[in-house]
């Protein structure tokens, strides 16, 4: 036993809504609900493991409709312009934005392939009780949390487009199929990173070098 | 420490276990099925995928040129790429699962631009949408995957209602694709095609009527390039012959059954037919094959073009296709030969029963045979002024009832007719001849001499006004004069009229004292020799009176 000890190897549970803490030492058998406001409380998230890797899976599979299909079209004075986020990103590089395309392209490509790739790692390293890198780890799942509604840039962008952009056979923008998926990408994967338990991180022997 | 917290904190509540856990891999299973049914919705949305030729690609973009059948798109191009020989554009389409038959042998595709032409303006809207392929089907049913694009839209689209004719032309005229093609001038269909024969010598068009015009084609009927402005001066004034300002300016085809009874079993399909350079040569009897000829002329052509007509007593019988020069050495003249295609079916039933004559008699009915018979009867041909205008010349094949025999040679190729001066020429010879004489009466000499005589004249007329004149007057105051004294002496009181008077009485006192004396010496003859005797007194006194004044007066 370290020095410090563990709300878990006392037996005590807090309540995330009111703060109360419990003694639950040998109450194992069902589910523990606080006294005082009925929330439920568990030591860990129940089933981390099974609700992250299934909300990620699913998250993922939105991810390949919401490329391949296109999320905008665009039609000025009959010119119909069907763009998917890859062929918008392109678009404006090569219309001279960079700089527009730079953020589209981290705002809709790279943010969700990172959460894939934190949320993943995180899941992953915790199964196997790591004790590599664990603050880092922490702050990697912070970050993950805090830029999660951001991701959701593009369907705000399409969204307002096509009420702002309403001008008959001049100019007319409509959403595609593409991005519905865009946006199930983003919210299943904000499910995900909320359904994780960052305490798992903590779990395991303790470092003694830490 | 734990221990006494331990007992002072409260026990949570304890609820039923829900082992539901599983349930969130329902949403993996959703997305995935999700997924899955798009995958299978579009692989079973996809239908064929073909290629098709095209020169350029202009227009056309990857994943966006959309492929339109009747205005509804049935497919999108997919990939642009250069065909291995880099000669041509390969586009790959990939068309909608329902638009299945159009992978089928026979389909037509073609690019679909904004063109602007005499005619119209067709696919404006393609100026704002951008290209799009278009597609017709075909009757096949037989798959294929490669296809040549069309360069130009066809002009009839598959199963359109009509007919479409095949006409031949010496050349293209103004017509292009889409040029209309009249029937009583409304617009009954469009040249679909056109292209160059394989021999060079002519164009091969298609015409495309509509249904139902299309049954007003028949075997007889007579296709002509309605394009130019006919305009003809005539006897009943200036005429002018167009099917439309449209087909003046953009081209276009007309054609009409000619008069008088014909076949009218409507042409089948495909039919083949002569496209005319005009109305008139249209509706002329059929021509037949053309025989060359040639004339040798040995007077100026001026005025004679080729393409001049070639008429026989009159009638259209062929044109001048060449005017060239020859050099004669013999007679260092310079004859001008002129060769000409002649029809000798134009001559309709004359040329039959000629034919049936030279048949009969055994002769060769060949064309120079029985031409030979003509120059024998006095047939040459001629170069006469058609337009006193422009001077332009025609020949006209006439019989000349005092020809000079030719020597005519009926097995010589080609045919050579041969030639008397133009009338105009004999005119122009003629008044050549009056101008000569003319030429040598000595105007200078005459004009001399009558100049002389107007000055001698002239010095006459002074002597006459200068002497003559004044003495004539002198003349005729003197006249005047003596005829004054005259009318006095002449006057009723003049004493000359008295004298007269007098004298006349005397006389007659004479008179009558002579009668008194012949009358007594009737009767005293002695009287003269013995003298008078004493008489009664009454008879003396009168008679010696009488006959003193009788005696002295003379």
């Amino acid at each position: 036993m370290s020095a410090l000890p563990r709300a878990g190897e006392l037996g005590l549970i807090g309540c995330p809504v009111c703060g109360q803490v419990c003694d639950a030492a040998g109450a194992d058998g069902g589910a523990l609900a606080c006294p005082r406001c009925g929330s439920t409380l568990h030591r860990r998230k129940p089933a981390v493991y099974a609700r992250c890797w299934a909300l990620l899976i699913a998250a993922f599979l939105m991810y390949i409709p919401a490329n391949v299909l296109p999320i905008m079209r665009t039609a000025s004075l009959g010119d119909i312009d069907d763009n998917t986020i890859l062929s918008g990103v392109v678009e404006l590089w090569v219309k001279g934005s960079p700089g527009l395309a730079v953020i589209v392209f981290c705002a809709s490509i790279m943010v969700p392939m990172l959460k894939f790739l934190a949320l993943g790692t995180l899941l992953i390293t915790c199964r196997r009780g790591s004790r590599w890198a664990r603050r880092q780890r922490a702050q990697l799942y912070r970050l993950v949390e805090l830029i999660g509604y951001w991701s959701m840039l593009d369907v705000f962008v399409v969204a307002l487009l096509t009420a702002l952009v309403r001008f008959g056979l001049f100019s007319l923008v409509e959403p595609l199929p593409g991005v519905v998926f865009f946006g199930l990408t983003v919210v299943l994967t904000m499910f995900a990173s909320m359904c994780f338990d960052p305490r798992l991180i903590w779990d395991g022997k303790e470092d003694s070098d830490d | 420490m734990t221990d006494e917290l331990a007992g002072a904190l409260p026990r949570p509540v304890l609820r039923k276990q829900r082992s539901n856990s599983w349930l969130i891999w329902l949403v993996p299973m959703l997305a995935a099925i999700v997924g899955l049914s798009l995958v299978v919705n579009a692989w079973l949305q996809a239908g064929p995928e073909i290629t098709i030729m095209f020169q350029t690609a202009q227009g056309l973009a990857e994943g966006k040129t959309p492929v339109k059948y009747k205005d509804v798109v049935i497919g999108k191009v997919e990939k642009i790429r250069l065909s291995a020989d880099r000669n041509h554009v390969l586009v790959k389409v990939a068309l909608d699962k329902s638009a299945k038959s159009f992978a089928t042998a026979g389909t037509r595709y073609w690019v679909v631009r904004p063109r602007i032409g005499l005619g119209g303006v067709s696919g404006v809207d393609t100026l704002f949408s951008g290209a799009y392929i278009g597609a017709d089907t075909g009757d096949s049913s037989k798959p294929q995957e490669e296809f040549k694009g069309l360069e130009n839209p066809p002009a009839v689209t598959h199963g359109e209602p009509g007919k479409s004719f095949v006409l031949h032309a010496d050349d293209l005229g103004s017509l292009d694709i889409g040029s209309p093609v009249y029937f009583r001038r409304i617009q009954v269909g469009r040249v679909v095609s056109y292209k160059l024969d394989n021999d060079g010598k002519g164009v091969t068009f298609a015409v495309f009527i509509d249904s139902p015009n299309d049954r007003y084609v028949d075997g007889s009927t007579r296709f002509w390039n309605a394009s130019g402005v006919d305009v003809s001066l005539g006897a009943d004034g200036l005429k002018l012959n167009t099917q439309s300002i449209a087909a003046v300016l953009a081209g276009g085809v007309a054609f009409q059954d000619p008069g008088g009874p014909h076949d009218s079993t409507p042409a089948a399909d495909g039919t083949n037919f002569r496209l005319f350079a005009d109305q008139s040569s249209a509706m002329a009897p059929p021509d037949g094959p053309p025989s060359y000829i040639r004339m040798r002329f040995d007077q100026s052509l001026r005025g004679l073009a080729v393409g001049a007509p070639v008429e026989f007593l009159g009638m259209n019988f062929g044109k001048v296709v060449s005017v060239r020069m020859d050099y004669d050495a013999k007679t260092q003249r310079f004859p001008i030969v002129v060769g000409a295609l002649v029809y000798p079916e134009r001559l309709g039933q004359a040329h039959e029963k000629l034919v049936a004559l030279a048949k009969r008699r055994g002769d060769n009915a060949d064309l120079s045979h029985m031409i030979g018979t003509l120059v024998e009867h006095g047939l040459r041909a001629q170069a006469r002024t058609g337009n006193l205008l422009t001077g332009q010349l025609y020949i006209a094949l006439d019989f000349l009832p005092h020809a000079v025999k030719a020597d005519y040679n009926p097995d010589a190729r080609p045919l050579e007719i041969p030639t008397a001066p133009g009338s105009f020429d004999k005119l122009q010879e003629q008044m050549a001849d009056i101008v000569a004489k003319l030429d040598k009466v000595p105007f200078d000499q005459i004009g001399n001499h009558l100049n002389d005589s107007l000055a001698s004249l002239d010095a006459t007329l002074k002597q006459v006004n200068g002497q003559t004149l004044p003495a004539l007057n002198d003349t005729l105051h003197d006249a005047r004069k003596t005829l004054g004294t005259a009318s006095d002496t002449l006057s009723a009181d003049s004493p000359l009229q008295r004298n007269l008077g007098q004298s006349m009485q005397e006389l007659q006192r004479t008179m009558r004292s002579l009668r008194v004396l012949t009358d007594y010496l009737g009767v005293h003859p002695e009287a003269l020799l013995r003298g008078r005797r004493a008489d009664p007194a009454e008879a003396a006194p009168k008679a010696p009176p009488a006959a003193q004044p009788n005696r002295s007066q003379p």
